[in-house]
């Protein structure tokens, strides 16, 4: 049971972490501001998510797993807003020039 | 598992470290804040991670505050972005 | 060479990395987010090093509040045009010889520790469970260092009248030039309603878990202080004039109570800021919570500045 656990962790931080790779790179190589910024939400969503959904059966009780699960909805809410608010400051100055 | 967690750190470390060159290439201010954003969201992995190798809760509450207060530094610097053609040596 | 290794030796190599960029970067701006993701990271470091009660505070003064402040300077600095005096080479060489000098000293000191350091900490812990507490480190801060921790509090409070004390005579009592959103942005105030109840729940949970778990009142208090910050920036309420009752209440009452608490020593306990034998844990948590809303309004108002117009 224990190392179909570890398997499960495994798989799972390791999607995660092929996630933000991909995020990077696109925030490396896209040639546009836009399109960074959507390569990014991808690390907030996906790479987090699936690191804890990795991480839950290694957390320490109930308490644990919930302020995981928290953490990436608060980390994915703020990413969200934050990442509007970049495109229209973008906008904003793209239009002025 | 520990020394799997670690090597998990570590290569989201170097995706941090890469995102870097993107806080120093620019062009615009707004691709500076997305680089923090990166960074924000890949310590908040590290930590998390940190937190499972060392089977230590209280490092998920610095993840927390990691979350919060880069959203927060994030709102601030977004006062001050800039157009792209201006110049930014000041 | 095991993984943990590995990790603390990529970390520090990206730390040099940001310092070296913040250092040379072209452009006050570049500079400035350099040295924010140096402050983020650098709690990473504390985490390393078992300082969770540190890595705390890192992240939420080196990270965001300095960060702010230096904003606010560098914007200053580009209104009054100060920018382009650049400092000449012999004041960067002195800078760079002192920087240089402190590091082999401290390498020096780091290399010459005795194999077991003498240190106070096994004593420390084993006489912390008197006092109710189950963190070390809020048994250091309100137990056996407390003067230390009230004349901290008066320190920030000074430090405050300090910058009060920049502003223009005319301006004195008015209200701090924190610099808004120049429009009303419907993204913003979203953010800046849904936000800031998680992050004052935060920090709360910050400030009460403080007494068995890493955290405790300045870290709960500077979270309190982002999200107040928050909220006028995005224009849902105004800067509040210094001279305004609530305001000064605020500030002093974490202070004030503190003091209370420790002048009561001499009436119910031995001496000055000591506590009655069973009742050390309330107390100390009333003056913890006190203290968190003290550090809230100080450390937002620090940001926000001296005052620069008066309440029409």
């Amino acid at each position: 049971m224990k190392f179909a656990i570890d398997i499960f962790t495994v798989v799972m931080v390791s999607s995660g972490v092929v996630f933000f790779m991909a995020g990077t790179v696109g925030l490396l190589r896209f040639p546009d501001t836009l399109t960074r910024l959507h390569a990014l939400t991808k690390v907030d969503n996906l790479g987090l998510g699936l690191i804890v959904f990795g991480l839950l059966p290694q957390a320490q009780g109930l308490l644990g797993a919930l302020k995981l699960l928290s953490i990436w909805v608060l980390v994915q809410l703020s990413g969200a807003i934050v990442s509007q608010l970049i495109a229209q400051a973008t906008q904003r100055s793209g239009r002025q020039t | 598992m520990t020394s799997f967690l670690f090597a998990a750190a570590i290569f989201v470390l170097v995706m941090e470290a890469l995102g870097l060159v993107r806080i120093l290439r620019g062009p615009a201010d707004a691709d500076r804040i997305l680089s923090v954003q990166l960074i924000g969201s890949g310590g908040v992995a590290v930590l998390l991670l940190l937190s499972a190798a060392t089977q230590t809760p209280a490092i998920m509450d610095v993840a927390l505050m990691l979350a919060l207060l880069a959203t927060f530094v994030s709102v601030a610097f977004l006062r001050d972005v800039r157009h792209s053609d201006e110049p930014t040596n000041t | 060479m095991t993984y943990d290794v590995l990790f603390d030796l990529g970390l520090a190599g990206v730390l040099i990395a940001i310092a070296a960029g913040a250092i040379f970067a072209r452009g006050s701006f570049v500079s400035l987010v350099l040295f924010m993701v140096y402050g983020l990271l650098l709690a990473i470091v504390w985490v390393r090093l078992s300082a969770v009660d540190v890595a705390l505070t890192e992240t939420a003064i080196g990270g965001g509040v300095t960060g702010m402040l230096l904003l606010g300077a560098a914007s200053r600095l580009r209104a009054t045009k100060g920018s382009a005096v650049k400092a000449g080479f012999p004041a960067r060489l002195a800078a760079g010889a002192l920087c240089i000098l402190v590091s082999i000293a401290l390498g020096i000191v780091v290399y010459a520790l005795p194999e077991v350091p003498p240190t106070l900490a096994p004593i420390a812990k084993e006489n912390l469970a008197s006092s109710g507490l189950g963190n070390p480190v809020a048994g250091v801060l309100f137990v056996y260092r407390a003067l230390d921790t009230l004349l901290e509090k008066v320190v920030l409070l000074l430090a405050l009248a300090g910058v009060w004390s920049l502003a223009q005579d005319q301006a004195w009592g008015g209200m701090p030039g924190l610099r808004v959103y120049a429009k009303p942005n419907s993204i913003l105030v979203f953010l800046a309603q849904v936000l800031p109840p998680v992050g004052i729940t935060v920090g709360i949970y910050m400030f009460w878990a403080g007494a068995n778990r890493p955290g405790g009142a300045f870290q709960g208090g500077t979270v309190l202080a982002a999200m107040w910050l928050l909220v006028m920036m995005a224009r849902l309420r105004e800067v509040p004039a210094i001279d305004t009752l609530w305001v000064r209440q605020l500030l002093v009452v974490g202070p004030a109570i503190f003091l209370l608490i420790g002048l009561l020593g001499f009436v119910f306990a031995d001496s000055f800021l000591a506590y009655p034998p069973d009742h050390a844990k309330p107390l100390i948590v009333i003056a913890e919570a006190a203290l968190t809303l003290s550090i809230g309004v100080t450390l937002a108002l620090l940001v926000a500045g001296p005052p620069e117009r008066m309440r029409q």
